[in-house]
């Protein structure tokens, strides 16, 4: 089983939604497609799932074009943000509604709705009705009859982000499982890059109705090919500044320099912008090569066990540096700030990537 | 600003609350000091949103005072309260500019242009909105929208309080970090008795001097960050903050051990013998260490790893120690043996619980 999209686009009005792209989902893989809101992610699940016609492009199923097929004669189950469920039955048989339309025994029934009401931790409310039920068992029901059909594409738009962080952070961790008993494709819609690492899988980057990725999920984390990616999966965003490459050394400003080597070394003589992740930028000394920047604090969030210390930084965008620990740091403060140069990324004046950091590599 | 003072407050939706399952919110005596920024966070129904609402006054409470600065304000309407409020989703009206929208609750308290012009033209330029003054409020994105709401709150000076009930729930992550960033910077500048209502740790934590974390109706621990953190006054706090949550065994203790399935437990406090039914030991995943046995020494406990995933800036650890769930934080760049089959706790900080609540040791 593999779903194909073959140069699949969609243009309303005069607002391209997706641009023409390529992708190829194949059976029992969990597939997310990351990106912030209006990057496309839901009129690419539109498309897949035959609730909308492209304007171009085919839809492939296991070889078959099934682009004008309509979602009801396709196996396809789709859930939103805004779930559903019907009022007037238990939560028993809301879940059982779609196995009984495909006609199977009692048992089978009772056994299935057993089975995914405990993942969705459900069962000791199967007797009572949907509008007796949290917000968030609510949503967890209609996220269970979505699920029970065994669909061979299941489609899910942002499921748990009306749900508590705890509960997400379950879900999280039980649903891959699910997945990947389940054999059929799944695709995953989120803003946030955490919960795609959570899932793991495979990413799709979305950014303005473009893919700008697609591969497994730390690759795509670990070795972004563009600025745009390495934005899309950065949470906190990344950090950037501008570098000059002469010879072999590279220069930051401020007189901070460190050696080309590898990738780097073989690069054109120009200015390139140097991207690092907010949990690479240190407030201590650290070992190598590192390069040490002055930057202003904005302000510094405490969770508990780890600071968010927002910098101004010369005239660049806003930095953030995550440190463990609690650091109290009163705005305004003058601060010392440490990157180690191996966990650096270099993007050309297109923001291509020209060479990943090289602590990327090494892992 | 305000202290405000919760007396023996309770709250039941019902007419005639039969026993403490009736209630929504359980007794609280609670001061939120002067200039403070709180959070109230726990799980939907815990009863957060009903406290909110009995100190914005949209709410009667069934028993109990509510006081601003010595003042019973129980029974007056929330427009008598001074207070300023944020809700989850934007309240702007879209025909207005952004400077009209900023104006408005200014306007409609009376103060002359002058006053109005100089506040909206300091909060603007706090938020950012200084270029888009001029334009409808319309066009605009949700967070540009929820943006101008955070200002309307903030535009008054005279208020007692400002209430945010999940003001970021429809903002996208990117912006979110932003927005949380400059209500910090302005709680700092303006020091507003401020209180934000959230099921997110992250933002409850980031945001408040001082965090009050609400369950089945009752406040189970109200402390910094770092002490929800590191010290966890009940197990539910353990497992509702940190991702994932703190490791909770059962187990036996005596003096400065606990012991678990026969294995030895160290603990850095000694505890005379403990009253209640259930002991338990708490220890939070960034406080274990998964080791190969041939490091682990004496006091390793044996596990079987079931998976680990590897989630960018660190590791989670799944493992199993006699049929328990324990998880494992593995920092970026710390090496794990394949053959790790061993767990050390940091004994500094293991906590010990009797049904629920932690105990407090003696310095061993």
């Amino acid at each position: 089983m593999a779903l194909q999209l073959e140069s699949i686009s969609k243009v309303a009005g005069r607002e391209t939604h997706i641009y023409p792209m390529d992708l190829s989902l194949e059976a029992g893989t969990l597939n997310v497609l990351l990106g912030p809101t209006l990057s496309g992610k839901t009129s690419l699940m539109r498309l897949m799932a035959g609730l909308d016609k492209p304007t171009g492009g085919r839809v492939v199923w296991n070889g078959k074009d099934v682009t004008g097929t309509p979602v009801q004669r396709r196996n396809v189950a789709m859930v939103y943000q805004q779930f559903i469920n019907y009022p007037s039955m238990t939560v028993y048989e809301n879940i059982a509604s779609p196995l009984r339309l495909q006609g199977l025994d009692k048992s089978t029934i009772d056994r299935k709705v057993h089975e995914i009401a405990e993942l969705m931790k459900l069962d000791p409310m199967l007797t009572r009705k949907p509008l007796e039920l949290s917000g968030g068992q609510q949503q967890r029901c209609a996220l269970a009859r979505a699920l029970v059909k065994g669909a061979d594409l299941v489609l899910l738009d942002e499921p748990l982000a009306n749900l508590d962080y705890k509960l997400r952070e379950e879900l999280r961790v039980e649903i891959p499982r699910f997945f990947t008993e389940s054999g059929s494709i799944f695709v995953y819609a989120t803003t946030e890059p955490s919960e795609a690492l959570l899932l793991g899988g495979n990413t799709a980057a979305m950014w303005e109705g473009r893919i700008t990725q697609f591969g497994p999920t730390l690759e795509v984390y670990r070795e972004p090919v563009s600025a745009t990616t390495a934005q899309v999966f950065s949470d906190p965003p990344m950090n950037f500044v501008n570098v000059e490459k002469a010879g072999d050394r590279l220069l930051f400003g401020e007189g901070q320099s460190a050696s080309a080597s590898g990738d780097l070394l073989a690069l054109p003589d120009d200015r390139y912008m140097a991207g690092f992740r907010p949990n690479h930028l240190s407030l201590n000394p650290l070992e190598g090569q590192v390069l040490k920047f002055n930057a202003e604090v904005t302000v510094a969030e405490i969770t508990g066990s780890e600071t968010f210390v927002h910098l101004q930084h010369a005239d660049d965008a806003p930095w953030v540096a995550l440190a463990h620990g609690v650091h109290e740091l009163p705005i305004g403060q003058l601060a010392e700030v440490f990157v180690d140069v191996r966990n650096i990324y270099f993007f050309n004046a297109e923001e291509e990537l020209v060479a990943a950091a090289a602590a990327t590599k090494a892992a | 600003m305000a202290e405000i003072q919760l007396k023996q407050l309770a709250h039941s939706y019902l007419p005639h609350p039969a026993g403490p399952h009736d209630y929504a919110l359980k007794r609280i005596d609670h001061v939120w000091e002067d200039g403070k920024a709180y959070a109230l966070l726990g799980p939907s129904g815990c009863g957060k949103s009903t406290l909110l609402n009995i100190i914005s006054g949209l709410l009667q409470p069934s028993e109990g005072q509510v006081c601003f600065d010595a003042q019973d304000v129980t029974n007056l309407p929330t427009e008598q309260r001074r207070i300023a409020q944020v809700f989850q989703f934007p309240v702007v009206y879209d025909t207005m500019s952004v400077y009209d929208n900023l104006a408005f609750p200014l306007r409609n308290h009376g103060h002359a242009e002058g006053v109005v012009r100089e506040r909206v033209l300091k909060i603007a330029e706090m938020l950012d909105l200084s270029a888009v003054l001029k334009q409808k409020a319309r066009g605009l994105t949700a967070d540009a929208k929820q943006t101008i709401s955070l200002g309307r709150g903030l535009v008054r000076e005279s208020v007692a309080a400002i209430l945010f009930d999940e003001p970021l729930t429809v903002i996208d992550p990117h912006l979110k970090h932003t927005l949380r960033m400059q209500l910090k910077r302005l709680h700092q500048q303006f020091n507003h008795t401020m209180i934000y209502v959230t099921h997110d740790q992250t933002e409850a934590l980031s945001f408040a001097d001082r965090v009050v974390v609400m369950y089945d109706g009752d406040v189970v621990q109200m402390g910094s960050p770092q002490e929800l953190f590191e010290r966890p006054a009940h197990t539910f706090v353990g497992y509702f903050i940190g991702s994932p949550g703190m490791n909770v065994l059962d187990a036996r203790v005596e003096g400065n051990r606990a012991y678990v399935d026969g294995r030895t437990i160290p603990l850095a406090q000694g505890y005379d013998a403990i009253a209640g039914e259930k002991v338990e030991i708490g220890v939070r995943p960034e406080f274990v260490r998964l080791v190969r046995k041939e490091d682990a020494g004496e006091s390793g406990l044996p596990v079987t790893v079931k998976r680990i995933e590897d989630i960018g800036r660190f590791k989670i650890a799944r493992t199993e120690f006699f049929g328990r769930e324990l998880n494992v934080v593995i920092p970026e760049g710390t090496a794990v043996s394949d053959h790790a089959n061993r767990v050390l706790f940091d004994a500094r900080h293991v906590n010990v619980y009797a049904d629920g609540w932690i105990v407090e040791g003696e310095a061993a």
